[in-house]
C-alpha cells in the first residue's frame, strides 16, 4: 500500500517540481539581463587597479630603486654617470638628474603587477594604470622600451663622459704634481705625529669627489 | 501561362511540387527556430545570445549555414562508408515523409490518405534506423552508445504516444488527419482536449482524461526528438553527443534540420491531436485557407517554444529514470485512459 501511496506522490512532485521549474525559467526570462558586451560596453575599473605599468621617462633619475624591487627582474636599466659639468635638467619633483639613463626596458610580459616597483622610486615617475588591452602576436613587443635616447645620444654622452674623465686626469695630475711641489719647497713642519692625517682632503680622494653634489 | 498550367497539371510535374512545398517550410522555419532557441535559452540564463550579427543577431543562423557548408565532410577511415552516408539522409527522409500527411491547411495536405496519423507513427519510426545505422556505421563507442540508446528510448516512447494517439482516434473516429481536423472544426470548445464535438455530458467525461493524454503524448513527443530532459542518446558530456560525433560539415546540418523538422512534426501532431490542427480559435472567424495555414503554423510554433522552454528548465534524466518514465508510468496510465473514453465513447 505504501508502494502504491510513494508511485502517485512521486508522480504528483515530479509534475509539481516541473511546473514550479517553469514557473522559475518564465520568470528569469524577463528578467534583466546581466551580460556586459565587452568590447563595446566596458566596466569601469577600481580606483586603485594594478594593471598596464605607466613610466614617464623626463621624470627618471636612473637609480634603479625600482629594478631592484622588482620582484621577477623585469626591469632592465642600464644608466651612465654624466659628467659633472653636464647639465640634465631637473624633474618635475625638483630633482637634479645626474644620470644618462641609456636603457629603461620593462618586459611586460614577464610583470606581475605586483606594484613593488612603484613605492620605491623618488620622483614618482612609474604608475600603474587602468589598461589591460594590450595583448600583441609578438612576444618581443611586450618588451617596452622608455628609454627615449637615441643611439646617437648615447654616443655623445659617451664623448662628453670621456673627455670629462681626460680633463679630471689632468686636473688630478696637474693638482699631484703642486702638491709635490709645494711639499718639497715648504719646511718640514716642527711636531707632525701622524703624517697621513696631513694630507689635504679634496685632491687625496679624487673619485669620490666627482660623485657629490655641486650646488 | 497556358504553358505553365498545363506544366502545373501534369501529374508528375505537380507532385514534385507537393513533396517540395513542405521543405519550403521547413528550411525557414529551421533558421527561425535555431534563433528562437538560442534566445530563449539565452534569456532564461540572463544573458544575450547573438548580439552583433545583424540586429540583435538575427543573421547568425544564416553564418552557421554557411560555416556548416563550408566545413570539410569527414568520413572516418574506420567507418562503413555506404552506411556513413545514407544514415544522415535516411533521418531525414523518416522525418521528412511524416509531413505529407500534416495538413497545413484545408487546401493543403501533402497526402490525405485514410491511415494518416497511423502513416505517420510507422514512417518516424524509420529514423530510429538511422540513427542506429549513423552510430554503428561510424565505429566509435560513444557514437554507438547513443544509438542504441536512442533506439531504446524512440522504441520504448512510441507506445505511449501510440496508446496516446489511439485515444484521439476513438474520439474523433477517423485516423485520417485532415478529417481529424474538420472534426474540431467549429471554435477553441470544439477541440479534442475540450472532448471535441460530442454530447456535452460526453465532452465533460471526457476532458480530464483528454489532458492526461495530451500531457503523455507532450512527454513521450519529447522523448521521441531526443531533446533534453530525453537527450540521454545525445548526452554531451557522457557521449560527446553520441551518434553524430563523428559526422561533420552538411551531414552534420542535415542531422540537425532533421531534429527541428521533428520537432515541428512533433509538435503539429499534437497541434492536429488535441488542438484543433488548422482550425481557428474563434469559430468561422478568421478561418479559411490561408488562415488556417496561419494558424496551424502559430499553434505548432507555440508548442515548439513549450519544447524548448522545458529542454531549458529540466535536467537530463537518467536512463533508468527514462525507462521508469515510459513503462511504469505513461503506459499504464495511457491504457486507463485508453479504456475510460473507450467507454465513454461507446455509452
Ligand atoms: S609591477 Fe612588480 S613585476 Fe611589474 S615591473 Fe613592477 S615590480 Fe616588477
Ligand atoms: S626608481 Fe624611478 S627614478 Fe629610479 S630608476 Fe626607477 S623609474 Fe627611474
Amino acid at each position: 500500500m505504501a508502494a502504491v501511496a510513494l508511485y502517485f506522490s512521486d508522480i504528483y512532485r515530479s509534475l509539481r517540481s516541473i511546473v514550479i521549474g517553469m514557473g522559475v525559467t518564465i520568470n528569469q526570462m524577463f528578467q534583466p539581463v546581466v551580460t556586459l558586451q565587452y568590447p563595446i560596453e566596458k566596466k569601469a575599473m577600481p580606483e586603485r587597479v594594478r594593471n598596464r605599468l605607466y613610466m614617464n621617462f623626463d621624470d627618471c633619475i636612473g637609480c634603479e630603486l625600482c629594478a631592484n624591487a622588482c620582484p621577477v627582474d623585469c626591469i632592465d636599466i642600464e644608466v651612465m654617470k654624466a659628467p659633472a659639468t653636464e647639465n640634465l635638467g631637473v624633474t618635475s619633483t625638483g630633482q637634479k638628474k645626474r644620470i644618462y639613463v641609456t636603457k629603461f626596458d620593462i618586459d611586460i610580459a614577464k610583470c606581475c603587477y605586483c606594484g613593488l616597483c612603484v613605492y620605491p622610486c623618488p620622483t614618482e615617475c612609474l604608475k600603474m594604470t587602468d589598461v589591460y588591452e594590450f595583448s600583441e602576436f609578438d612576444r618581443h613587443n611586450l618588451i617596452y622600451n622608455f628609454s627615449t635616447m637615441t643611439p646617437s645620444e648615447i654616443e655623445t654622452a659617451k664623448g662628453k663622459i670621456k673627455v670629462f674623465e681626460e680633463e679630471q686626469a689632468a686636473k688630478k695630475a696637474a693638482a699631484a704634481a703642486q702638491a709635490a711641489a709645494a711639499k718639497a719647497a715648504a719646511p718640514v713642519p716642527p711636531s707632525s705625529p701622524d703624517p697621513s692625517s696631513q694630507t689635504p682632503p679634496p685632491p687625496a680622494n679624487p673619485d669620490s669627489g666627482n660623485a657629490q653634489p655641486n650646488t | 501561362m497556358e504553358n505553365i498550367l498545363q506544366l502545373l497539371s501534369n501529374p508528375i510535374v505537380s507532385a514534385v511540387l507537393m513533396a517540395l512545398a513542405p521543405l519550403l517550410f521547413i528550411l525557414p522555419y529551421a533558421l527561425v527556430t535555431i534563433y528562437i532557441e538560442m534566445k530563449m535559452a539565452a534569456h532564461i540564463q540572463n544573458r544575450l545570445a547573438y548580439m552583433q550579427t545583424g540586429w540583435h543577431g538575427t543573421l547568425q543562423p544564416f553564418a552557421d549555414i554557411l560555416k556548416l557548408l563550408q566545413k570539410e565532410d569527414i568520413i572516418p577511415t574506420a567507418a562503413s562508408k555506404f552506411l556513413f552516408i545514407l544514415a544522415p539522409y535516411l533521418v531525414f527522409v523518416g522525418t521528412y515523409s511524416s509531413f505529407a500527411v500534416l495538413p497545413f491547411s484545408s487546401a493543403f495536405i501533402g497526402s490525405n490518405i485514410d491511415l494518416g496519423i497511423f502513416f505517420l507513427i510507422a514512417v518516424s519510426s524509420l529514423v530510429v534506423v538511422g540513427l542506429l545505422m549513423s552510430g554503428w556505421a561510424s565505429n566509435n563507442k560513444w557514437s554507438l552508445f547513443g544509438a542504441l540508446r536512442s533506439a531504446a528510448q524512440i522504441v520504448s516512447y512510441e507506445i505511449p504516444s501510440a496508446l496516446a494517439i489511439l485515444g484521439v482516434v476513438m474520439v474523433s473516429g477517423t485516423m485520417s488527419t485532415q478529417e481529424m481536423t474538420h472534426f474540431q472544426d467549429g471554435g477553441i470548445g470544439q477541440w479534442i482536449i475540450f472532448g471535441g464535438n460530442l454530447p456535452l455530458w460526453q465532452k465533460l467525461s471526457l476532458i480530464p482524461f483528454m489532458i492526461i493524454l495530451f500531457l503523455i503524448y507532450l512527454v513521450s513527443s519529447m522523448a521521441e526528438v531526443n531533446r533534453t530532459p530525453f537527450d540521454i542518446p545525445e548526452a554531451e558530456s557522457e557521449l560527446v553527443q553520441g551518434y553524430n560525433t563523428e559526422y561533420s560539415g552538411m551531414k552534420f546540418a542535415i542531422f540537425y534540420l532533421a531534429e527541428y523538422a521533428n520537432l515541428f512534426l512533433v509538435s503539429a501532431v499534437v497541434v492536429i491531436l488535441f488542438f484543433g490542427g488548422w482550425t481557428s480559435p474563434f469559430g468561422t472567424f478568421l478561418s479559411g485557407p490561408v488562415w488556417g495555414a496561419f494558424w496551424f503554423v502559430t499553434k505548432g510554433m507555440l508548442f515548439v517554444c513549450l519544447n524548448i522552454w522545458l529542454r531549458w528548465t529540466l535536467p537530463r534524466l537518467r536512463v533508468d529514470q527514462l525507462m521508469y518514465v515510459s513503462w511504469k508510468v505513461l503506459t499504464p496510465f495511457a491504457l486507463l485512459c485508453v479504456l475510460a473514453i473507450g467507454l465513454i465513447v461507446v455509452m
